[in-house]
């Protein structure tokens, strides 16, 4: 939904209390591109059987779309900035590719940047950010409530040769479905982005390979695992294995 | 109603300003979802709203003046035609099936017909008025007419401060009256309010409904944490094996979209057969057993349509039973007694 802003709040913490303020403060954004094992996906290449995953599964996508949030950029005295908000990236619609906070940082190194895929638990409540609601990103309650994380849809030609929908949609993890599910273990996981000096306003330039989602540790057979993965825990956790090496830090453009 | 009134040399100049009307958001939106889209250039305006609602009801605005937008759109009928296919004023059937109007100001892609066709309420109502097989009639014709009425012209100068009556004021005002048609007071808005509770059987049919492993309606047609009950967006959910409307991808041209449709929202069933976009199910048990054992696949059958090559979800007969109960639980029966939303 293109007129959402993807903010509804930041809580601009500071953590630290030692910095020397002479630095000259700078914005920077998030930009997120996506590939195949190294071959460019955007929304044009949806829609057509076009990707072979590492089972050997021919496979279109449909719709791809994910949350990161908590951007954190840390320096080694200690000074930790944490940005506390959300950007829902949707590459169906080619919206939020680019998600650029309002708050700014001081120039320098900082030994390790990081966000959060999805939401950390805490983060992650029932029905509480309207902009996420209306796209209807939930989680049903029996499942623990809160959002998805991603959403990769699509088709596969199945063992019979038809194509048959996938739904990868990585949630918590839930258990024992209804009033009161239980949470196995967290699925978000923080994207370490590694070192980076900081000079002039700045681009991190974000790739995702699409093809790591089925690919380490667990080989995914898309004939065993497509649809009705939200309740399936063990496939949540599978998927936030193999959502590990997803993420990588391209470049930073300043 | 204010006058303000101001007199240059000679000359009286009566300058009307309208009285802002602003919509009345219920809370569980308010809550949940993000704001509706209201264009700056029509606010809504007592005046305003009033003279939509007269336009809405008036066939006027057809050729023979025999047909009304109420007649396709029934308050009675959560605005939408009991009729599977609606007669124009030629008695031409077309092969759409109506829609029901509501909550129409939180379409935030503002897409409106069962293919999008057309961007904005504003814009979309210039088309019933000249379709040949609904209202029949030309927009020269139709300001003419409202421009000789006995009561248009200050009706129009009350709402725009002009009484040169033109198509794009005509349709300013129905939008304003239709952007006022709000749903959201039924059985299931009353328990998520805490005001009633639900009977086992109406609480288990939502429980189907939000299951991924039963009915997984949820991922188009909104929760407890989206009232408007549908996304709004475009999905081929298994309908015909062959495509013969190509909805979307009509408009798009892209063959990707070929016999998507907009998702209906779920409020209101209980008013609103029959269903889907050529009105083909009669009845919610068909609806449900469509989507149960008998869809239909095709290249563009959206990917959460479960278990297509079984025909569908296979639901019990007891969530069957139980669904088509939670979903009637939708309906806001205060919205079809609403006076406000009658003609009088
Ligand atoms: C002859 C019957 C008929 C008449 C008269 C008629 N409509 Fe409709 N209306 C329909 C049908 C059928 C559709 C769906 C058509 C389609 O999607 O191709 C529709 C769709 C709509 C929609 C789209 C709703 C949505 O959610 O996308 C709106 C708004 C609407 N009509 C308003 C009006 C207004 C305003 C008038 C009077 C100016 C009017 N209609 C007159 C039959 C009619
Ligand atoms: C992939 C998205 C999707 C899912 C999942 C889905 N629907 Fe639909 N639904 C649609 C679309 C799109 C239409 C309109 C299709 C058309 O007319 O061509 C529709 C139409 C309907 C209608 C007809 C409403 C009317 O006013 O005509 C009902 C009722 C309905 N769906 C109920 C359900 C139920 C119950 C479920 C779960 C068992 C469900 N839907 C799952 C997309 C979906």
């Amino acid at each position: 939904m293109n007129k959402i802003a993807s903010i509804i709040f930041i809580l601009f913490s500071l953590l630290s209390c030692s910095s020397d303020d002479d630095n000259n403060t700078v914005s920077f954004s998030l930009n997120f591109s996506h590939n195949w094992d190294g071959t460019p996906v955007t929304n044009a290449d949806f829609n057509t059987i076009k990707f072979t995953n590492a089972e050997g599964d021919q496979l279109s996508i449909e719709r791809l779309r994910y949350l990161i949030s908590d951007i954190k950029l840390e320096k080694s005295n200690g000074e930790t900035i944490i940005i506390e908000a959300y950007n829902l990236v949707d590459v169906t619609n080619n919206q939020n590719l680019i998600f650029s906070p309002t708050a700014t940082i001081s120039e320098g190194t900082y030994s390790k940047v990081s966000f959060i895929f999805g939401f950390k638990n805490e983060k992650n409540l029932d029905g509480v950010y309207p902009d996420l609601n209306t796209v209807s990103w939930n989680v049903p309650a029996m499942l623990g409530g809160g959002y998805h994380y991603m959403q990769l849809d699509g088709k596969f030609l199945n063992s019979s040769n038809m194509e048959q929908g996938y739904n990868y949609h990585a949630i918590r993890a839930a258990d024992n479905p209804g009033a009161n599910p239980t949470f196995p273990q967290d699925t978000f996981f923080e994207v370490n982005l590694g070192s980076v000096t900081i000079s002039n306003n700045a681009v991190f330039n974000i790739e995702m390979n699409i093809a790591q989602w089925f690919k380490t540790p667990h080989t995914w057979d898309l004939n065993v695992l497509n649809q009705m993965l939200m309740p399936n825990s063990a496939a949540q956790i599978m998927m936030y294995d193999n959502g590990q090496n997803v993420f990588s830090l391209k470049s930073v453009d300043q | 109603m204010f006058f303000i009134c101001f007199s240059c040399t000679n000359e009286k100049v009566d300058t009307y300003s309208p009285t802002p009307s602003a919509l009345q958001i219920p809370q569980l939106f308010g809550d949940k979802i993000i704001n509706p889209v209201i264009p700056f250039d029509n606010p809504q305006t007592v005046e305003g709203i009033a003279l939509g609602k007269k336009l809405f009801f008036d066939p006027i605005l057809s050729a023979d003046n025999s047909q009304a937008c109420a007649d396709c759109h029934k308050p009675e009928n959560a605005f939408t035609d009991p009729d599977r296919f609606s007669d124009g004023i030629n008695g031409t059937l077309g092969t759409r099936n109506s829609m029901p109007l509501f909550n129409l100001a939180w379409n935030y892609d503002e897409a409106f017909f069962w293919d999008g066709r057309a961007f904005s309420l504003e814009h979309q109502a210039f088309n019933p008025v000249t379709d040949p097989i609904e209202m029949a009639s030309t927009w020269p014709e139709v300001e003419q007419k409202l421009q000789d009425h006995s009561e248009y012209p200050t009706l129009f100068n009350q709402a725009f401060g002009t009484s040169k009556i033109d198509s794009s004021l005509v349709t300013k005002a129905i939008a304003q009256f239709e952007r006022t048609l709000i749903s959201s007071n039924s059985k299931f808005d009353k328990y998520l309010l805490g005001e009633t509770s639900l009977t086992p059987q109406e609480l288990n049919g939502f429980n189907v409904f939000m299951d991924e492993n039963r009915g997984d309606c949820f991922h188009c047609h909104g929760s407890e944490n989206n009232p408007l009950w549908t996304d709004n967006l475009f999905h081929n959910n298994g309908l015909d094996a062959i495509i013969t409307d190509l909805g979307l991808g009509e408009v798009s041209g892209d063959p990707a979209d070929n016999g998507k449709f907009k998702s209906p929202s779920l409020r209101n069933l209980a008013f609103t057969a029959p269903y889907m976009h050529d009105g083909r199910f009669a009845t919610l048990d068909d609806v449900i057993d469509h989507y149960s054992e008998g869809l239909q696949d095709s290249p563009t059958i959206d990917p959460l349509m479960k278990k297509v090559a079984q025909g569908g979800v296979q639901l019990s007969p007891q969530d069957k039973a139980d669904l088509k109960a939670f979903l009637l639980a939708l309906s806001d029966y205060e919205f079809i007694n609403n006076p406000a939303f009658k003609n009088q």
